[in-house]
């Protein structure tokens, strides 16, 4: 384990517009992107000696936010340290902890991590492609008609409804909570409430998933900044420390349906490693944001970062529990299923705002420690722990 | 084949998969065993995890298995699928404790169960390639 607490701050973040149809090349976004983050953070880009973009598929070395790219554009001419993580949807959370443990190694000072791309009006992400057991997928999935990550994460998502009872309405809860959080954020493209009714009704995709089930498709790009905190001392906004974090590879990890349960969640072993290194325990924590491809991500990501048992999380998503107001608010900006898909990084952009007392109307009162979650297909997953103080 | 097949079909070209429709064709289920320890395993891959052994055979199964979980597609992946939905993708674990994913056959979706026990049932779906599929075992009347 790293020792990077109260070492590694997150000192800018940046979001472009998120859209339908941006009209600009991910590129252009990638950069706007790292440009708001580094003068948020109250530096400039000769500040910056390291880069991470968050998708392989686009971002290689010298591809449109790959390593190359982004010095040649910004005219950094020194740059030291270039990383990727090939983690898929948890790959945000994972090149922030490494940044952090660069960043407290000496490796480099500051680095921008990104995320993002055009996934409505570029390659929709709803069309498939692009996974990462892509030759596997296409010989013995696709021809029986599997095709989707909405198709692939109702399995595990039915089979939890199988073993706890979950009910369809407990998916809709964190739906209906997220959409609810959405009306809020002024960057939020799904525009007024959804009720439980609005949510049963909606189409079926992939049975027990209905559209509100899924995440939005989206175009826009967002970025952060990790630095010192010794750096971020002079530094204009409150730092907010990367007090923890992990990875985690599950048991067979690059295939979901031979795991012995399917329905649990890769994080689990890195929420307990991310809390120790941060020094806290799951009562300390005051919201969550959590990587809501899917409600059932969601439902599991909740059990097996240990906010209640296994099997439990149907109950506890009910009641207001995960709202605004409730135990534990998760998901305050709206979520992928109802702000936009960035990759998390919205995620992440919305919980340095909460830590900094930024969040405006969805502001926890008094939030000092906030986890981040994702996951890919149940399989990877990366959680951090920061905090504000 | 009357009609030309219009949905996905493997990729014979794909080489850890190749071998397994090559058994489908003959209406045979295999998957790999490890030839040193006996563990099954799936999908194709070259090691076994249980030790180490990349020594494989393409063992017979008994065709049988349960159903692990499943959904309900109702939103067609493109063209070839309008007709189908909703169809049901399974999981199901053969006998022989691995899980394939596949399609049941004589069953609407509303009657599928946890746990229902299946056997294999191969489809000739173009000239090369035939799909293993399931379908419900029937209990047999007593006479």
């Amino acid at each position: 384990m790293s020792d990077i607490r109260r070492k590694a701050v997150i000192a800018g973040i940046g979001e472009t517009e998120y859209s339908r149809k941006s009209g600009k090349t991910e590129r252009t976004l990638f950069l706007e992107a790292a440009k708001l983050a580094i003068a948020d953070a109250g530096l400039t880009p000769k500040d910056i000696d390291g880069v991470m973009p968050d998708n392989p598929g686009r971002s290689s070395p010298g591809g449109v936010g790959g390593y190359g790219e982004f010095a040649t554009n910004f005219g950094i001419n020194d740059l030291r340290f270039g990383g990727m993580s090939n983690m898929g949807a948890a790959a945000i959370g994972s090149s922030i902890y490494t940044a952090a443990t660069m960043v407290t190694a000496g490796v480099a000072n500051a680095i921008v991590i990104l995320g993002g791309g055009n996934g409505r009006s570029g390659h929709r992400l709803g069309q498939g492609g692009g996974r990462q057991d892509a030759s596997y997928g296409s010989n013995f999935e696709a021809p029986y008609g599997m095709m989707s990550a909405a198709q692939s994460w109702a399995l595990p998502a039915r089979r939890h409804m199988i073993q706890y009872g979950t009910t369809q309405e407990q998916y809709g809860a964190i739906a209906v909570a997220t959409r609810k959080h959405a009306q809020l954020n002024s960057k939020a493209t799904m525009k007024g409430l959804m009720t439980m009714e609005d949510y049963l009704n909606s189409r079926m995709i992939a049975d027990p998933y209905h559209l509100l089930d899924c995440c939005l498709e989206s175009d826009g790009a967002a970025a952060c900044v990790v630095t010192t905190a010794e750096r971020a001392r002079n530094l204009p906004q409150k730092p907010v420390y990367i007090a923890g974090g992990a990875q985690s590879y599950g048991p067979s990890p690059a295939e979901m349906l031979n795991r012995t349960d399917i329905t649990i969640n890769s994080v689990r072993l890195a929420a307990p490693l991310a809390f120790r290194e941060a020094g806290i325990t799951i009562a300390d924590v005051d919201f969550a944001e959590i990587y809501d491809s899917f409600t059932f991500a969601v439902l599991s990501q909740i059990e097996d970062l240990g906010f209640c048992k296994k099997g439990e999380g149907g109950s506890f998503v009910e009641g207001g529990r995960i709202e605004l107001g409730g135990e534990l608010p998760i998901n305050t900006h709206g979520g992928l299923l109802s702000q936009a898909h960035i990759w998390g990084m919205n995620h992440v952009a919305e919980a340095v705002k909460q830590l900094r007392g930024q969040a405006g109307a969805a502001q926890v009162p008094n939030a000092q420690v906030g986890v981040v979650s994702f996951t890919d297909m149940g399989g990877y997953g990366s959680v951090l722990v920061l905090t504000g103080v | 084949m009357t009609t030309r097949y219009r949905k996905p079909l493997p990729d014979l070209s794909f080489e850890e998969g190749k071998e397994f429709w090559t058994y489908t064709k003959k209406h045979e289920l295999r998957i790999p065993r490890c030839v040193d320890c006996g563990t099954y395993r799936w999908r194709p891959r070259p090691m076994c995890a249980n030790c180490y052994s990349m020594n494989t055979e393409w063992a017979r199964t008994s065709g049988k298995g349960t159903l692990y979980t499943w959904t309900v597609v109702h939103h067609p992946m493109g063209e070839a699928w309008v007709s189908e939905v909703p169809y049901a993708v399974a999981v199901v674990t053969l006998d022989e404790g691995v899980r394939l994913v596949s399609n049941i056959l004589d069953c609407p979706p509303e009657e599928l169960r946890a746990g229902m026990p299946l056997e294999v049932v191969f489809e000739d779906v173009t000239d090369e390639i035939t799909l293993p599929k399931f379908r419900p075992v029937r209990q047999r009347r007593r006479l």
